[in-house]
């Protein structure tokens, strides 16, 4: 299955060419997807930072959960209609793009990861979060937060450069990973 | 004093040279630029967010701010320092960009502001700067850096 032909639907959607074509609203939404970085990644780094116990050690883990998670949200809304918007404005170059891609991966794997923390060993913040180093598997869910969110803001970064395209001569692999080799336009 | 005999110097440097010619050299380095833009913003809305009363409001301000100047520190030499290298690569771009000519006036404006008035508000005792004071310096403090990020991404879009 490829999503490719509903990338180009999307494409020749009116919405999509009036915002990759815009003068000023694509270059705003992507402002205000980086921007955001700060208040999403910004406060995710702040509890990855806690539960490694290299800041706020005298607050409880719980609080800074608690008080961060409203503003992590908050963020975490805005990145998610900022991204989709530069997604739509560009989905076939953005689709095949391999950056793109293992941002996606990336993307994933930090939700799961985060998933694992607030199912697994957050259940239990209450025995442990006055700790000033919280249990070894709480410091490796943040530790793993730390180096993903990383990952995924270094590979969003590298999607504007084009080295690795489809429009250009590439390796096998390059084609393999990015769908060039079999999804032809 | 036209300064623009500076800026072609820094740009013919050997930094300059180096992130130019290089294919990854810009990349990595805008990449470790937001990571740190990331690292310093977070530190610099913990605090202003609790001196406007929201986020982390069982602790003091002046807890807080300890904590997190650490962390806006390290973020703002490592920010300083990669931003140097992507300006050399292309100073004399950045000379005829009023992008970011408005970006480094209120960084110069804001790094003041932050260490001269928003440290001392916020490393007071409790109670000592009356809420409007405090909601002041954090609304003055965002805005100021809102402004620094907003005009650098610029940098890129214009020219």
């Amino acid at each position: 299955m490829s999503l490719l032909p509903f990338c180009e639907w999307l494409a020749s959607t009116s919405g999509s060419i009036a915002l990759h074509e815009s003068l000023f609203m694509y270059p705003l939404v992507e402002s205000v997807h980086v921007l955001t970085l700060c208040l999403f990644v910004g406060m995710t780094m702040v509890l990855d930072l806690r539960l490694t116990g290299l800041a706020l050690k005298k607050v409880p883990v719980g609080e800074v959960v608690e008080r961060t998670q409203p503003w992590m949200f908050l963020g975490f809304a805005v990145m998610v209609v900022s991204g989709v918007l530069l997604f739509y404005a560009i989905p076939v170059r953005s689709y095949q793009n391999i950056f793109f891609r293992l941002k996606v991966v990336f993307l994933i794997i930090a939700g799961v990861n985060a998933l694992m923390f607030h199912t697994g060993i957050f259940k239990t913040v209450s025995t442990w979060g006055r700790e000033l180093q919280p249990p070894s598997r709480a410091r490796m869910a943040g530790i793993a937060s730390l180096v993903l969110w990383a990952g995924v803001i270094v590979t969003g970064r590298m999607i504007a450069y084009n080295w690795f395209d489809c429009d250009k001569p590439q390796p096998g692999w390059v084609q393999v990973v990015t769908g060039c080799s079999y999804e032809q336009r | 004093m036209d300064l623009l005999p500076i800026f072609q110097s820094i740009e013919e440097s050997g930094i300059g040279r180096a992130v130019r010619e290089s294919v990854w050299a810009f990349a990595v380095i805008e990449s470790i630029h937001l990571i740190a833009l990331t690292m310093m913003g977070g530190a610099a809305l913990l605090v202003d967010l609790r001196l406007l009363n929201l986020g982390l409001k069982q602790r003091p301000t002046a807890e807080l701010a300890a904590d997190a100047s650490r962390f806006f520190n390290a973020g703002l030499i490592v920010l300083i320092i990669s931003g140097y290298g992507l300006f050399a690569s292309e100073a004399v771009k950045c000379y005829y960009s009023s992008a970011f000519t408005v970006k480094i006036s209120t960084l110069v404006v804001a790094t003041i502001f932050a260490y001269a008035f928003r440290n001392r508000v916020a490393r007071a005792a409790e109670g000592h700067f009356g809420n409007g004071t405090r909601a002041m310096v954090a609304i003055t403090s965002m805005a100021l850096w809102f402004v620094v990020a907003a005009a650098g991404r610029w940098i890129g879009f214009s020219g």
